[in-house]
């Protein structure tokens, strides 16, 4: 073990200085700074092993113990990505970015200033062409203090989307970011994103995790969303990964006076995912409905780790969490909600609901509250079980197969997480997906994680949810 | 159309039917009663096939076939329909949804073709009508926040859908008010005909005022100690079941 772990330590290590001329080519000086500072922290903290408590029921130390490859840069970032990769969720209108194993890849241009002011599209090229907007915001809500895989991005992470939302804008658009995988040897990627919305504005961010091909991949993700006074954001993630690749998946939310967030994470297939979902509320009056589906089977992992800081007082978090765990398949949920001594009249609700479907199937769940205010209302629970029998027993008493009555339970225990999606199409189209991945239908999909092109039948259910 | 021959039950090493026999033909409404904890609402679960029991001995027959060796969704489909003593609730899972699946399962079962939308909206309708459910009911989750009058009515107007051979009511009559008792008991009388059969489980003889039986039996200590006409529920009205310890012993 110590040795492994010193090789992929070391490893890193060696190639950051052999690369720090091309790692800080781009940065403004705010930056480079805090690249430097991370990466003296990386060299303490190393890769992050079950010796720490958030990362006990994880073990990346042994996945990294292969040989992985850094992303290299690709050698043109013009891309036409349709070639390989096409989505078309009927009628899902959104404005579509890339990035490919952590580059961004364009048609056209690098980074694009919208008539409304809006800016979308490289982190690499929003440095040089707005550093002091990306020195502004960049490194603000990320802790590099938490582990190592925090600091190793801040330190090797190169490109990534950029979104800036300026003040009063409302984006009916959704921005929908895709990160594919496509690699012929194992990659190592660090890819960071730096969504930025301004006061009174609003965003809607699909959040797509894909591979294309069967090779193993470890993708250290970081996005950082910085949603300012009275603005909305609503974040979706989905998560359909080859069953060889790792992703760990951070999101850091910060939160300001009166500010709205809805973060939705549906993790559907994936060898070992880790999410970690952060939101800091700074001022009061802010709100963040924090959920997450995962559905998982045969030998894959899945880690949800949720944190709540309420720094600020009248904010409130609502976390709903529920998994379908199926196979030897193991789940984990490990939700902290820190209340501050100031942060009175909080509200803070945190759930998470597993079924076990079969007896090697686990779950380690930990809900965790950390209250230091008196004033406050808050609760959580978890549970875990297997599908009702008593409800199954009724459905099949009215005529109905075991085999749809099953399917029926773990639907509806699904939906409430579905049903917390808020673009339509995108909803049916998760639906469809859940519907067929619970029918062990869906595989990893053959061109993109929202499964759009091989539609070419109508996906099949025994119960017609359809609304009549 | 049903017959019970010897039917003895136990459940973790309990014995709660010892050696029932039952005979049902079509057209009739039985009426079981009986006590608390004498083996009622496990006869009721057994016929629909709960498989929590242990059957020790005995066999049960319906239309010629052995129904121990039928699924539950089997039986189901058989036109074997068991109204719950306590209708589960099923969070997530609505009303429609439900019966729709479960007629086009059952017309699946018998060869027949799915109901369209419309044909069934129609008939869901006609048979809300039935037992005076309200439209809100159905567009809910299965039983989720109904109240108890709600739940009974739901088993009658799920009935109603599926239009059992064999219907086995389980004290569908506990916890009802009296106008409640009513519509569910109208519900039944507008269903019977001579093709089908009811099995009635109450402890009062109030339910039998709205649901004529043709046969009345007293089920006591896991066995059928008397059988009789509609009568017999009055004079167990009037004595208790404590009489019936004497003729035994």
């Amino acid at each position: 073990m110590q040795t492994t772990q010193k090789s992929i330590k070391e490893r890193i290590i060696h190639y950051v200085e052999n690369h720090s001329g091309e790692i800080l080519q781009n940065d403004p000086p705010e930056m480079a700074q805090l690249r430097r500072k991370a990466f003296q922290l990386f060299k303490t903290q190393g890769i992050p092993g079950r010796n720490l408590e958030s990362w006990k029921n994880t073990d990346i130390q042994s996945i990294l113990d292969q040989e992985y490859h850094f992303s290299p840069e690709p050698e043109s970032r013009k891309i036409n990505v349709e070639t390989f990769f096409h989505c078309n969720i009927p009628d899902l209108d959104t404005l579509m970015v890339t990035t490919l194993n952590g580059y961004y890849i364009y048609r056209h241009s690098p980074l694009k200033k919208h008539p409304n002011g809006v800016i979308i599209g490289s982190l690499a090229e929003a440095k040089k062409q707005y550093p002091q907007l990306v020195d502004e915001n960049y490194g603000k809500c990320a802790i590099d203090t938490i582990d190592g895989m925090i600091s190793l991005n801040t330190a090797l992470a190169n490109d990534g989307v950029f979104v800036y939302v300026p003040d009063n804008v409302e984006m009916k658009e959704a921005i929908q970011i895709v990160h594919i995988n496509h690699n012929e040897e194992r990659l190592l990627t660090n890819v960071r994103n730096l969504i930025v919305v301004g006061k009174n504005s609003s965003l809607t961010l699909v959040h797509c995790d894909d591979s294309y091909t069967k090779q193993a991949a470890f993708i250290n993700s970081l996005t950082e969303i910085i949603v300012k006074q009275n603005a909305v954001v609503d974040h979706y993630k989905l998560q359909n990964l080859n069953n060889n690749t790792t992703l760990i998946n951070q999101v850091f939310f910060s939160q300001f006076a009166d500010s709205r967030v809805h973060s939705v994470a549906m993790t559907l297939n994936g060898g070992l995912i880790r999410n970690y979902a952060h939101t800091r509320f700074h001022e009061p009056g802010a709100e963040a409905n924090v959920l997450g589906l995962y559905l998982v089977d045969k030998t894959q992992n899945v880690d949800n780790q949720v944190y709540i800081n309420h720094t600020a007082p009248n904010c409130t978090s609502n976390e709903l969490f529920k998994g379908l765990i199926d196979d030897q398949a193991k789940a984990i949920f490990n939700g902290h909600i820190k209340v501050h001594r100031n942060a009175q009249k909080t509200i803070a609700y945190q759930n998470n609901k597993n079924l076990l479907l079969t007896d090697k199937a686990r779950i380690v769940a930990k809900p965790f509250l950390e209250i230091y205010a008196d004033d406050v209302k808050c609760s959580h629970g978890a549970t875990v079980g297997q599908l009702d029998n008593d409800a199954l027993f009724y459905l099949m008493s009215r005529g109905i197969s075991k085999e749809s009555a099953r399917m029926l339970l773990m639907y509806a225990f699904a939906a409430e997480v579905i049903n917390e999606i808020k673009i339509d199409v995108l909803r049916n189209q998760i639906d469809d997906m859940v519907k067929k991945r619970l029918h062990g239908e869906l595989d990893i999909c053959e061109t993109c994680v929202l499964h759009c092109q091989n539609r070419e039948r109508e996906i099949t259910f025994p119960i017609d949810m359809s609304k009549i | 159309m049903l017959s019970i021959k010897n039917l003895t039950v136990s459940i973790e090493n309990k014995q709660i039917l010892k050696g029932l026999n039952l005979e049902i033909n079509k057209g009739e409404v039985h009426a079981i009663m009986g006590p608390n904890g004498t083996g009622k609402s496990t006869l009721a679960n057994i016929i629909a096939g709960k498989n929590i029991y242990t059957i020790e001995e005995g066999t049960i027959d319906y239309m010629g076939k052995n129904l121990m060796e039928m699924e539950v969704d089997e039986r189901a489909n058989e036109g074997i329909f068991l109204s719950f003593q306590y209708p589960v609730e099923i969070p997530g899972v609505s009303m429609v949804n439900f019966m729709r699946t479960a007629i086009n399962e059952q017309r699946q079962y018998h060869g027949k073709d799915p109901l369209s939308a419309a044909e069934f909206l129609q008939k869901m309708e006609e048979k809300k009508k039935l037992v005076e459910i309200h439209s809100k009911l159905t567009n809910r989750s299965v039983n989720e926040g109904f109240s108890g009058g709600e739940k009974k009515k739901n088993e009658i107007f799920q009935m109603a859908m599926l239009e059992p051979a064999l219907a086995i009511l389980d004290e569908t009559d506990s916890g009802l008010d009296i106008d409640a008792l009513r519509v569910v008991a109208n519900g039944v009388n507008k269903l019977r005909n001579e093709n089908n059969a009811f099995i009635v489980i109450t402890h009062y003889q109030r339910l039998l005022d709205y649901i004529i039986p043709d046969f009345v039996h007293v089920l006591f200590e896991g066995k059928i100690v008397k059988s009789g006409g509609k009568e017999l529920a009055l004079e167990l009205e009037q004595k208790g079941y404590e009489w019936l310890n004497q003729p035994s012993k």
